[in-house]
């Protein structure tokens, strides 16, 4: 039985144990979670969420069975055709599916509900490893790089449809896999300043800076601008004199303006606005002189930041509904309303402080039992593991997290076939963002967005589509080692 | 391994992988192991602490007959935040109140001027001190009314309707309270006078909790750790005092009608046998929810039934004042037992004298017959008997050391190491006050005769006169007069300036007034009984009837004090008073029925009949 081509004897047991390990942590956790103090069910009763989660975990092994029982080109043959029917029960779903907590994204069939979302974000990693790994394909060509764009704005914006952003949101992520494929690192890096600046000027656009007019908002948000700059021309291309008349001269312009503003009220927002420009302008004259063709870009991205800045406020208050505005604000301290809508992540801090070094031990948790935490096994099962199991018990989901990401990665880089490798980088995005979004989001430090936590949280969808997304990378790779 | 050529990118989303998960590690370390705020903030959320009161000490008399004891009682707290689909009316009814009551209450409530401690998070008091039968209703109903929460307390009951003063009465707790002492909480109930008062903790008890969960919705799910974690309350210790409420009850009886108190003292030991005042009052009627209605009634009542005359009137003793003169002067050496003076009656000066006897007048002759000339004569000799000196300084001296034995008897000042809750320390007259008066030189014995007897700025309770007895009963030495019957107040003995050696003449004395002098119709057969009349002329009209006395003349039991302010002579009223209450406590029952039901049933004031 355990020939060399076999599935058996190929596959990778060490990812196949993660992953029976975490999905029955989650099964226990579930039980713990919804354990409620008058009707103590057993984890089999299926009037339960612990028994029906049972139910799911069962089914779930059958189909990652079946999975594994499928021919491994079968995956790549029919990648367009599973994306395009997704696509289509992604566009039913918006028409047919009843609102439940505000978003139409349930397709109920009798008894059983899905998601068509969870699996959306299997067919799109198949999609985009099939469309990569196609001959010949270049990120740097439009007519390859357009396309691809499109298989992940596709079902991202027919979900914001469904009204369910925090599952679009997760279509992010993807920008992963195509850094690793040769997309600009520039672009991953942009992002992540833009999404910096964007937090410091919410966070200190109503702190005023005392004795004069302005905001720390912008002020820091150009010093983090300014910064950038620097390291970029002092660190990565070395061009020391030119980085240190930018340092001399943004400082010089700075003391200038804090002495001006004794005898005249000086607005500062303008003042950083202004000396931010005048580096924009400086770089552009390096280049015309030293033609380093280096600077061209930078002194763009500098004058989209200020921009991008000074209308960040407006894109808060106009782009983001209600909801997310508060969710942001109270993930930025700016609003402490621990009974409204912070009261989520206030209880969920306290239910996992609370927990200690070891934890309450299991079906101890105080916080939980007495649903102090709310969706405390569906989107906050996190909790339950950080009141009942401490310190020590986060600490180890945690590393079981980053040990089935490393492993993954390493399995992503020893296969021979393109779409193999792109498809084991999705499948880690995925799991990385849920993972990221979900713990962030129970320790306080990302807003609340409603997406599961792989393998733990309850719900068919959710686990259904991690077991596909996962046993489909497993059939991959066991292919590596048959004849072709 | 076409399109292979990022592979070292991979190492970037490693890095990146890592570094999120350790941030979180990080994250969760501050959380769960640094910060402590949010383990107590656990803890009020799921937990809810509900107290337990432990029920209070019982009392009892001096031969163990249960005085105060605690009956079931129940308050009706709520949480505002709690309260959802409220049927007002419904529950008025079920609580048999009106619903103007129920705004009221509610709007009392939600006034944190009236109620600084309001939350709509924490339980407020909706009613309180409600009997078993008053909230049956309510407590077959409760579940309906989410919010509201029944809590068990006590109620004191008394088996007897005597004695309020001595027991004082049980009231909310203030704000000062609650910040002196940790041990109360906003609605708690503690002594406000009396032996309640004084003896607070020791019979309050200690408080329990019991540690219940409570949902998010606020519903209680059962007990915390299965109740290991709970404090089961400690009930208050027993009191036993040195009461004897037979005693009591025929000394508010013979007060009936009149305004003025009693006190009885075991000599020995300064045990305080009755402590009678009238005007008083019922005590149950300061328990529950009516107290504050009654108090308020209590207050404004102009015969001042809330005032414990026996502790805080203070009266010019008169001629009960004349023994403990014949005794300082003895022993400061203005006279001796053989010492005579001349009376010559009506036109005695500067004094009269209002008697009929032989002159000159022995000291035995003096106290039976009330003698003033006497007393007037034997006070200048004492404090003359060195001359007046340069200034009148050996005056002053021999002055100094009169009030210092008078201090030495308990005048003048409080029973520092007392447990009764209030009382005050009367007034001697100072050489300050005296020479503020009149001038450093300016008074001599003649200007200040009156104290010579009892009158004029000499001011004692009927404590202080009921204990000079009983330092008259031992032969110079007293203990503390106290309420609370344990030896070891037997310790704080105070002996008197006075020599033992001293006594023996006043006692005859005392005893030949109820041989042949004032007292002598009050005299119980077959027993030596000692004791003063007095009647004390004051600025309020009649005078005050007074009465001090001891017996049985050897190995005394009861030192006894009796007045009756604005009755006459004290032959009249506090000798029959004070001889019936002796009657009473050495004998054990009254045989003089005749004179029992001619006191007791005599109204001089009819403000103050018994109704």
């Amino acid at each position: 039985m355990f020939k060399r081509d076999s599935v058996t004897y190929s596959i990778d047991w060490l990812v196949l144990l993660l992953y029976f390990t975490l999905v029955i942590m989650g099964w226990f956790n579930i039980y713990g979670a919804s354990y409620d103090l008058d009707h103590e069910g057993s984890m089999f009763n299926f009037d339960f969420r612990a028994g029906k989660q049972f139910v799911w975990i069962i089914t779930a092994f059958v189909i990652g069975g079946v999975i594994l029982l499928l021919d491994y080109r079968f995956f790549n043959y029919f990648a367009y055709y599973i994306y395009a029917l997704t696509i289509l029960l992604l566009i039913v779903t918006i028409f047919i599916a009843p609102e439940i907590k505000g978003s139409r994204s349930w397709l109920v069939m009798g008894p059983i509900s899905i998601q068509p979302a969870e699996l959306a974000k299997v067919s799109t990693a198949l999609v985009i490893a099939k469309w990569m790994s196609r001959y010949n394909f270049k990120m740097k060509a439009l007519r390859d790089f357009i396309p691809l764009i499109f298989f992940i704005l596709l079902p991202f914006g027919l979900i914001v449809l469904q009204k369910e952003i925090g599952s679009a949101l997760v279509f992010t992520t993807f920008l992963l896999v195509l850094y690793r494929e040769g997309m600009k690192g520039e672009i991953l890096l942009m992002l992540s300043l833009f999404i910096v600046l964007f937090i410091v000027v919410l966070k200190y656009s109503a702190t005023p800076i005392t004795n004069a007019e302005g905001t720390w908002g912008l002020v820091l948000a150009m010093g983090i601008v300014l910064i950038s700059q620097f390291v970029y021309a002092y660190f990565v291309n070395h061009h020391k004199k030119e980085s240190w008349i930018l340092a001399g001269g943004v400082t010089l312009l700075s003391l200038i303006s804090i002495v001006l503003n004794k005898w005249v009220t000086v607005n500062f927002d303008y003042v950083a606005i202004a000396i931010t420009a005048a580096t924009a302008l400086y770089w552009l004259i390096i280049e015309l002189i030293k033609r380093y063709k280096k600077y061209l870009f930078p002194a763009f991205m500098t004058l989209v930041a200020i921009g991008f800045c000074f209308t960040s406020d407006q894109i808060f208050n106009r782009v983001l509904e209600p909801h997310q505005q508060v969710r942001i604000k109270i993930l930025l301290n700016m609003e402490d309303d621990l009974m409204g809508a912070g009261y989520n992540v206030n209880q969920s801090k306290i239910a996992i402080g609370s927990g200690g070094f070891w934890g309450k031990g299991f079906l101890n948790g105080t916080q939980t039992k007495l649903k102090y935490v709310p969706e405390q096994d569906t989107d906050f099962i996190f909790c339950t593991i950080g009141e009942e199991h401490g310190f020590v018990g986060s600490v180890l989901v945690l590393i079981l997290y980053w040990w089935l990401l490393m492993r993954i990665l390493s399995m992503a880089e020893r296969q021979k076939e393109a779409f193999h490798r792109i498809y084991a980088y999705g499948v880690a995005s995925l799991l990385f963002f849920h993972v990221m979004i979900n713990v962030g989001m129970v320790l306080g430090v990302m807003p609340v967005i409603g997406i599961p936590l792989p393998f733990f949280s309850y719900g068919g969808s959710s686990l259904w589509s991690f077991t596909i997304l996962l046993f489909i990378l497993l059939r991959l790779d066991a292919s590596r080692l048959e004849r072709r | 391994m076409r399109n292979n050529t990022f592979q070292d990118r991979r190492w970037v989303i490693a890095g990146i992988f890592s570094v999120i998960i350790l941030i979180y590690i990080i994250r969760l370390f501050s959380l769960q192991i640094v910060e402590t705020k949010y383990k107590i903030g656990a803890d009020s959320n799921a937990l809810l602490k509900k107290t337990i009161y432990p029920p209070r000490g019982l009392i009892y008399d001096r031969n163990n007959t249960l005085l105060v004891y605690n009956r079931p009682a129940y308050d009706i707290a709520m949480i505002l935040r709690e309260i959802t689909d409220l049927d007002t009316l419904e529950f008025c009814n079920t609580l048999n109140i009106t619903k103007d009551y129920f705004c009221e209450r509610m709007k009392d409530i939600k006034d944190r001027k009236k109620n600084p401690g309001f939350s709509v998070y924490t339980p407020q008091i909706f009613m309180t001190q409600l009997y078993a039968d008053e909230i049956a209703n309510m407590q077959q109903n409760i579940y309906r009314y989410p919010g509201f929460y029944i809590q068990n307390r006590t109620l004191r009951e008394y088996t007897f309707p005597y004695a309020a003063h001595v027991f004082g009465s049980i009231g909310e707790v203030s704000r000062s309270d609650i910040e002196r002492d940790p041990y109360y909480r906003q609605g708690d109930y503690s002594g406000r006078d009396g032996v309640e008062f004084t003896y607070e903790e020791h019979l309050r008890g200690e408080k329990g909790v019991e540690i219940l969960l409570r949902d998010s919705k606020g519903r209680i799910r059962g007990k915390y750790r299965d109740g290991d974690a709970d404090e089961v309350p400690i009930a208050g210790k027993n009191l036993t005092l040195t009461i004897d409420i037979q005693l009591q009850k025929i000394g508010e009886e013979l007060l009936n009608g009149k305004i003025g108190s009693i006190v009885a003292i075991e000599p020995q030991t300064g045990e305080i046998l009755s402590m009678v005042t009238n005007p008083g009052y019922d005590p149950s009627i300061l328990v529950g929810r009516s107290r504050s209605k009654n108090y308020n009634e209590l207050v404004n009542d102009p015969a001042k039934p809330l005032l414990n005359r026996a502790t805080l009137a203070q009266y010019s003793p008169g001629s009960t004042f004349k023994p403990i003169q014949a005794l300082i002067c003895l022993q400061l050496g203005g006279i001796n037992e053989h010492t005579r003076f001349p009376c010559n009656g009506e036109n005695s000066v500067p004094i009269r004298c209002s008697h009929y006897h032989g002159s000159p007048v022995s000291l035995l002759n003096a106290i039976e017959q009330s003698c003033n000339p006497y007393f007037w004569q034997a006070f200048r000799a004492t404090l003359e008997k060195d001359g007046y000196g340069e200034k009148n300084s050996s005056f002053k001296t021999n002055y100094q050391a009169w009030m210092d034995a008078l201090y030495s008897f308990g005048f003048g000042h409080k029973f520092e190491d007392s447990d009764l809750f209030e009382h005050v320390k009367g007034n001697i007259p100072t050489q300050n006050y005296f020479n503020r008066y009149f001038g450093e030189t300016g008074w001599r014995a003649l200007t200040i005769r009156s104290l010579s007897i009892g009158q004029g700025e000499v001011l004692a309770t009927p404590l202080q006169l009921a204990n000079v007895m009983a330092i008259i009963a031992n032969q110079g030495y007293y203990i503390t007069p106290h309420l609370n019957k344990s030896d070891t107040m037997l310790l704080k003995k105070h002996v008197t300036a006075v020599d033992s050696s001293c006594f023996p003449i006043v006692t005859e004395g005392m005893w030949r007034v109820f041989e042949y002098g004032t007292g002598r119709y009050y005299k119980i057969p077959g027993l030596d009984m000692c004791g003063k009349t007095g009647t004390v002329q004051n600025n309020f009209g009649k005078d005050h009837s007074l009465f001090v006395g001891f017996a049985p003349r050897e190995n005394p039991v009861i030192a006894i004090a009796v007045v009756v302010e604005n009755a006459g002579f004290g032959a009249t009223w506090a000798a029959p008073i004070a001889s019936l209450m002796m009657e009473q406590y050495i004998l054990g029952k009254i045989d003089r029925h005749y004179l029992f039901d001619r006191i007791s049933t005599s109204i001089l004031n009819p403000d103050v009949q018994k109704r």
